[in-house]
């Protein structure tokens, strides 16, 4: 198959509201994406950035799809290694439902190309940064690890 | 969600179900008659060990027009990793610690 995608599936004890804002909002993502922030206007075709601690951009692309606290879907490319540019845009999924007290969260990555080396590199991180996200909305505390950029990165 | 993690343990008990994990570890995204080319086991077994690794969501399958795909949900194992070898991980280097300073503590003495 032409193609390279991973899933994941966690489930949090929280809302479909506040899991939306952790995902979004920069007071948030610091905490568990490694000191990141995503800059978008949150609408369909706008453009959107995750932006390191130096204020780089770290990825790039545009919001596809947006149902708050339901459904996200983002054009996204790495801008930091020009292999993984290279490859072009991904496209990343999140979708959220709610089931009875708990909410699942599902993130799909997905490039149109096999053996994609940016799947392959996210595929180590989002778990990393899911059970961080997930630590900090349920313990209020996200993991150690996730809350600086790493370095030489 | 001890019963969560309960129902990981469980799946991952039976040498057949850590084969399809492994098999999917390999190539991501495959159908039931993908999965089941190769396997000395009927298509009926199969179905019924996907079945206990999705109820553990180990596995997550997805429809993708007329094919049902399954992919690795790489988070329970990865929680596992966090919560219990993570833990006697640090335990370890603690002990290792205390040994060096305590070794330290007797040369310099």
């Amino acid at each position: 198959m032409a193609e390279s995608q991973f899933v994941y599936v966690t489930y949090i004890r929280t809302t479909p509201e506040k899991l939306w804002r952790a995902l979004t909002e920069p007071e948030f993502t610091r905490q568990f994406w490694f000191d990141t922030a995503q800059k978008s206007e949150w609408t369909p075709g706008a453009s959107w950035r995750i932006v390191k601690p130096d204020g780089r951009t770290a990825d790039s692309g545009e919001v596809v799809e947006i149902e708050p606290h339901r459904r996200l879907v983002l054009k996204w490319r790495n801008e930091l290694f020009p292999e993984m540019t290279a490859e072009g845009y991904s496209r990343l999924t999140y979708e959220i439902e709610e089931q009875g007290g708990t909410v699942k969260l599902t993130v799909a990555h997905v490039m149109e190309k096999a053996d994609s080396k940016f799947i392959k590199a996210v595929s180590s991180g989002w778990p990393t940064i899911l059970s961080s996200l997930k630590s900090l909305l349920e313990t209020g505390e996200s993991l150690e690890e996730t809350r600086r950029w790493p370095d030489g990165m | 969600m001890a019963g969560e993690v309960d129902k990981v343990f469980k799946a991952l008990a039976a040498p057949e179900r850590r084969l399809l994990l492994d098999r999917l570890h390999a190539e991501n995204g495959q159908t039931l008659g993908q999965l089941c080319e190769g396997m000395e086991m009927t298509r009926q077994a199969v179905t019924r060990h996907l079945k206990l690794l999705e109820e553990a969501t180990l596995v997550v399958s997805i429809w993708r027009g007329r094919e049902k795909l399954h992919y690795v949900n790489p988070m329970p194992i990865h929680e596992i990793a966090e919560r219990w070898i993570g833990k006697y991980e640090r335990g370890r280097l603690r002990v290792l610690a205390e040994l060096k300073s305590k070794l330290e503590g007797e040369t310099d003495g």
